[in-house]
């Protein structure tokens, strides 16, 4: 088999790699692949992995400050699901690295340079309590409609690492749903906490999809993950479920949403909405949201403050 | 008769206060950690280990609940500093600095406070297997599963970076064994309710606990090249009388800060 694909002219290794993918077999590491898809996996996957880093710092100023000890174990565990996630899918990327002789430690330092990307539309201060339920309860159920649509993916270690995450983003949705029904049937200050949180984090959820096409931000990666078969719905597709699944739960419990102009179009099925400010999303990747670069620094202080620790730990050079 | 029975009941309900207190505010402490850890591999392990620690100071709370001592949420939420059993070594900061804006913590004084107090608790466990308090035997058990890898974990972080010849590694891991060791006796404290503890049969005397430890973990200090007769102190007081630092307040008003917002709430 190896002999024959060393033999093999690109264009036909190409036809049968595509041929694969079409008939719905799996991708493994080292299999031979177009150099786009793996350099398209390694964007993907290594931006999924560090956004789930990155996204453990926001939850965790809330970790100590949980109102009851069953709310302090709920949330420590999430925040350690995350890493985890983060652990995994940093492997995933690795192993897709190995052609380019680079390493973990790469990838944190392109983390810093800014030149690895995470998911930033949510690093925002968070500010309450009921931040933290509707983290759980909408950001990782946004999450998980967007890790759904790639379960399938062709590429099959993204594809295991999908569904193992998915699991446990369901617990993740209902910790935060959990948290969110108590203060919904809680006292004034507490319902009006869900409010708040709503009101501040609509226009993020929004943005999390992505833009509808490559017109408002200028780029997109959505059309080279579909030919790929790494997923199969657009973004506006996922956002558009995000509003069947979320919207009526969130009027069910007496809450408004920031957006007048949100409705169900019978005749056309789908949500009209008013577009987020896309302009935001380009400034956000370019690491300029508003808590961006302190959570970056906190990484940033932690690679430096460890680099002993790294020194001591690495194997003897004799 | 009623005076002996209630002395027995506050010597159980302070041993208990001290147990969840510990593990609370340790917990605390490395739940600070989360996303600041050497490498990803380890901040997964660290904050499973926190998660535990916290789980454990909830039996605690837990079983002062079920002995009329009120609400384990407001047991460990609710009460000021000076009515905090832990010992004092396990309230010190990480490091200087906000574990949100700009910790500069120091990863020696983690491992080498993790695994000291890890092993001392893994001691304190193993006499509390034979308490005349059954449910604190009860509770025992299960701690002490857990223990068990929590112990291998910061044990085999100590190895490492003292036995990793790297200079700096164990200049600051001496610095931190130096740091730990002079406040290491109030985790051995067993406060005012000493003696009626040992009496009843609760736990074993504080003496003998000490002992204990001292001959489990000087094998390990020995096997890295670290000489000793190990020394415990008391520097900055015992924690178990409610003597505490800054440092305790401040976690507290962290801890609390919702809690406090609205104590009849519900969360
Ligand atoms: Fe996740
Ligand atoms: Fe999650």
């Amino acid at each position: 088999m190896n002999v024959l694909l060393n033999d093999m002219a690109e264009h036909e290794k190409l036809d049968q790699f595509i041929a694969r993918i079409k008939a719905g077999e799996k991708i493994e590491a080292d299999d031979w692949m177009p150099e786009d898809y793996r350099g398209t996996l390694i964007k993907l996957i290594s931006m999924h992995g560090i956004s789930e880093i990155m996204g453990a710092l926001p939850e965790k100023e809330w970790v100590p400050k949980a109102p009851t000890l069953n709310r302090k174990l709920g949330i420590m565990a999430k925040v350690q699901d995350e890493m985890g996630h983060g652990q995994l899918l940093l492997r995933v990327a690795e192993d897709l690295l190995k052609p380019y002789n680079k390493k973990r430690d790469d990838l944190m330092q392109d983390l810093f340079t800014g030149d690895l990307k995470f998911h930033n539309v949510f690093h925002m201060e968070s500010k309450s309590w009921g931040d933290a339920g509707l983290i759980g309860w909408l950001v990782d159920g946004a999450a998980i409609i967007s890790q759904t649509n790639m379960l399938g993916a062709s590429y099959g270690p993204y594809a295991r690492a999908l569904h193992r995450i998915c699991a446990e983003e369901v617990f993740h949705a209902q910790h935060g749903e959990a948290i969110i029904m108590a203060l919904a049937e809680g006292t004034e200050e507490q319902r009006k906490m869900v409010q708040d949180s709503i009101d501040y984090w609509w226009e993020s959820l929004l943005l999390f999809f992505g833009p509808p096409s490559k017109n408002e931000v200028g780029s997109s990666k959505q059309d080279v993950t579909i030919k790929y078969r790494i997923r199969t719905s657009t973004n506006e597709e996922l956002r558009q479920a995000f509003f069947s699944k979320y919207v009526k739960r969130i009027l069910s419990l007496g809450y408004t949403i920031p957006d007048e102009t949100l409705r169900f179009d019978k005749d056309t099925e789908t949500w009209i909405y008013q577009q987020p400010d896309w302009g935001k999303l380009k400034i956000i990747a370019r690491n300029e949201g508003p808590r961006s670069q302190q959570r970056l620094n906190l990484r940033r202080i932690s690679y430096e403050n460890n680099k002993w620790v790294r020194e001591a730990l690495a194997p003897k050079v004799i | 008769m009623e005076n002996n029975s209630s002395l027995e009941n506050t010597a159980i309900k302070e041993l208990l206060l001290q147990l969840a207190d510990d593990d609370f505010i340790h917990s605390y402490r490395g739940s600070e950690w989360l996303g600041l850890a050497p490498h990803i591999e380890e901040d997964v392990a660290s904050s499973s280990i926190a998660q535990d620690t916290m789980g454990h100071a909830a039996i605690f709370f837990k079983l002062l609940e079920e002995l009329g001592e009120g609400d384990a949420d407001q047991l460990a939420h609710d009460r000021p500093a000076k009515e905090r059993r832990n010992a004092i070594i396990l309230e010190v900061v990480n490091g200087p600095g906000n574990y949100m804006e700009d910790p500069d913590y120091d990863w020696a004084f983690a491992v080498v406070r993790n695994y000291l107090y890890t092993q001392a608790k893994a001691i304190k466990i193993q006499s509390l297997h034979s308490s005349s308090y059954e449910p604190l035997a009860e509770v025992a058990q299960k701690v002490q599963m857990e223990l068990y890898y929590h112990l291998m974990h910061w044990k085999t972080w100590f190895i490492q970076l003292l036995g990793s010849g790297h200079e700096e590694a164990v200049s600051r891991m001496k610095a931190a064994i130096e740091k730990t060791l002079q406040d290491f006796q109030g985790v051995f404290s067993l406060g005012h309710y000493r003696v009626e503890m040992v009496k009843q049969g609760l736990i074993e005397d504080e003496a003998v606990l000490l002992n204990k430890w001292i001959q489990e973990v000087t094998p390990v200090f020995e096997s890295v090249g670290v000489a000793c007769s190990i020394k415990v102190g008391m520097v900055k007081g015992d924690g178990r009388t409610g003597q505490h630092t800054e440092d305790l307040e401040k976690a507290l008003e962290t801890l609390s800060e919702v809690y406090a917002s609205d104590k009849t709430a519900t969360w």
